[in-house]
């Protein structure tokens, strides 16, 4: 964490150092800085959301002489508060690009930012007063639940028999299990059992094992995660059951595209739920800096099916996720 | 209780009811686990709970000696994540020099064992030359592996080349005469641990340091230099466990080995080994660690309850084994 933080100091400190080279050679147009404050790369998903931060940020500056960035991540939500008040503070930023690390203790230093006149974008986690926000980009849960369920209720025969591996107990968590639910209602898809893996690939190995002692028929496993599809394949490679069943997963890991993408039996589609919506964050906020393009609103990427087809643009083999 | 701790200390200790406790609540386990589910006591299902125990396992038995003599080790489940992160990043480097073949995956065994020792040293040499606690040493220590695995991560998750993972794979998943490797391994663990609290002289060091480090140092006993020991042999206990750990998923992240630290200590305090120090049981700890991983394989393969109360179910049977050890001693 502590590491993190230091880097991003580095990063900011070099910013300042690039501005003040090249402000008086930019004299002709007004400057605008953008704020970005995002959670720091604690497990995969986050670090899939900062490399392609720090990617989109590099190509938008290249993009956009006249845009300046200022990144900062966070460990905790009081370190996020004191980066958000430090940016209007010190960096007197134009734009704030924010994923709150929760809901609640973000949404009234949120609030004062725009009561100061900036521009806010929320992304991912909404903030727990409505209106806020100028722009909202987020993923879409209950679609990620529902994608996954109809592809299960389309490629199995009713009374097909599954299991299922949920995340971390959160809201988020309950919007895609119960349109997940819903979506196979109806099927005669028996779900045999659901209990939580935390989106953790040893705690969702166990879980597997687990079930593979407890139940001789499985046809079908919704991991509804990457990483927990990892460890599933693994407890089904060591009980050797692998040609019995196929597992999806969710997200959009590179690993799992590949697999997906060389038509691998085992692992037949995914899900996306993509880092990358820090991108398309910040692409449609500098838009609002380079052009007159409206881009108030909500911004909802769509949760789709990954096939063997369309897998190419969902692979990014340099990110760390 | 007062007759079982002078007869330990003179090393011919019997067990007594309430050292049974743990063993007792374990057997209560076994029994509900069968009458629950028919494959509870399959060979699949006995291997799947032995195997994953024994990476607690290992590090709890090194565990009870830093806590027999006073001392704590919080670190150790991001110890192990830094470790395997280490390890995985070595092998990757070494394989275009070494190519995937039983010498490369002795280097990787190397390096783990070795970072273990170095990370033990640091927290050891922290506790005894710095004079600092253990619990602000190691809370310490531990942010620090775990965001610096994180940091070689990037964030991601560190993955063994494909090739050396095939040929690494058997130290998890195969075994000796149908027993697993991680289980022989553990049991070996468990065994000298055993040996070395009841019959040798480092054991007794412990006890002495743990029940009064003054005394102690009186008594002509090196009370730092057993103490960095306890904490150098748990840092290569956590290697070890490691060595295990790697080629099972064959991956290490920033979540890896996530509370760890908790587990191998509530394994410690259940096999009755005292928090405060003075008194090391190490086949209770096995005993504990056993416990802690019954009951989450009873809880998913019996559906007894709600997922969202496991926890609960945890928290009543951990304080419930302690209790049962207790008992009879709170008043001594």
């Amino acid at each position: 964490m502590e590491r993190r933080a230091f880097l991003t100091t580095a990063a900011i400190g070099a910013a300042t150092a690039a501005a003040g080279v090249s402000v008086p050679a930019m004299a002709q147009g007004k400057k605008a800085v953008i704020g970005v404050s995002i959670p720091s790369a604690t497990h995969g998903f986050m670090g899939g959301l900062n490399w392609h931060a720090q990617e989109t940020i590099k190509r938008l500056k290249a993009t956009y002489p006249n845009l300046e960035f200022v990144l900062a991540t966070a460990g905790a939500v009081g370190k996020q508060v004191n980066d958000i008040e430090d940016m209007v503070a010190t960096r007197n930023i134009d734009a704030l690009v924010v994923l709150p690390f929760e809901s609640e203790p973000l949404t009234s230093p949120v609030k004062a930012v725009k009561d100061a006149g900036k521009w806010v974008t929320v992304v991912d986690r909404g903030l727990s007063q409505p209106g806020i926000e100028d722009l909202y980009v987020a993923g879409d849960n209950t679609a990620f639940g529902r994608v996954s369920g109809e592809y299960f209720k389309a490629n199995l025969k009713p009374g097909a028999k599954i299991v299922v591996l949920r995340g971390i107990p959160t809201t988020l968590d309950n919007e895609r299990v119960e349109a997940f639910q819903a979506a196979i209602a109806g099927s005669g898809i028996e779900i045999l059992d659901m209990q939580h893996g935390n989106w953790n690939r040893d705690k969702a190995f166990q879980v597997m094992q687990d079930y593979l002692s407890k139940h001789k028929q499985i046809d079908a496993v919704w991991a509804a995660d990457d990483d927990m599809a990892i460890g599933v394949m693994e407890a089904i490679a060591q009980a050797g059951r692998q040609k019995e069943m196929w597992i999806v997963g969710g997200a959009g890991m590179k690993e799992i595209i590949k697999r997906v993408m060389d038509k691998d039996p085992q692992v037949p589609v995914d899900v996306s739920y993509t880092p990358a919506q820090i991108s398309t964050a910040l692409e449609v906020t500098a838009l609002r800096f380079v052009s007159d393009t409206p881009v108030y609103g909500r911004f909802i990427i769509g949760s789709t099916l990954i096939t063997a087809e369309n897998a190419a643009q969902f692979y990014f083999p340099n990110s760390p996720f | 209780m007062s007759d079982a701790v002078i007869q330990s200390a003179a090393g011919r200790r019997l067990p007594s009811l309430s050292a049974l406790g743990p063993l007792l609540a374990l057997i209560l386990l076994v029994v509900l686990g069968a009458s629950l589910n028919d494959n509870f006591l399959s060979a699949g299902n006995v291997t799947n709970v032995l195997a994953r125990s024994a990476f607690i396992g290992m590090i709890a038995v090194g565990m009870t000696f830093v806590i027999t003599s006073g001392g704590l080790d919080l670190s150790v489940g991001s110890m192990a994540a830094f470790i395997a992160g280490v390890m995985i990043l070595g092998m990757n480097a070494l394989l275009p020099a070494m190519g995937v073949g039983v010498p490369l995956v002795l280097a990787g065994m190397g390096i783990a064992l070795g970072v273990g020792l170095l990370a033990g040293l640091g927290n050891g040499l922290l506790v005894t030359k710095a004079r600092i606690e253990p619990f602000i040493v190691t809370l310490g220590t531990m942010g620090i592996f775990r965001s610096l695995v994180t940091w070689l991560a990037d964030g991601g998750t560190i993955s063994l080349d494909f090739g050396v993972r095939q040929l690494y794979r058997p130290v998890y998943y195969s075994g000796l005469f149908g027993i697993a490797w991680p289980i022989i391994v553990f049991a070996i663990v468990a065994i000298a641990g055993q040996v070395a609290m009841r019959h040798t002289r480092f054991g007794r060091y412990c006890e002495a340091i743990g029940s009064n480090d003054k005394v102690a140092l009186y008594s002509a006993v090196n009370v730092e230099r057993i103490r960095l020991l306890t904490y150098v042999l748990l840092g290569l206990l956590v290697g070890l466990a490691t060595i295990m750990y790697v080629p099972r998923l064959g991956s290490a992240s920033g979540s890896t080995g996530m509370l760890w630290e908790l587990e191998a200590i509530a394994a410690v305090i259940i096999g009755g080994t005292a928090l405060k120090g003075g008194y090391g049981r190490v086949w209770g700890t096995v005993v504990g660690v056993l416990i802690l991983s019954l009951i989450d394989n009873i809880l998913i393969l019996a559906d007894l309850v709600s997922p969202y109360l496991n926890g609960t179910i945890q928290g009543v049977i951990i304080v419930f084994a302690v209790v049962l050890q207790r008992g009879k001693s709170s008043s001594a």
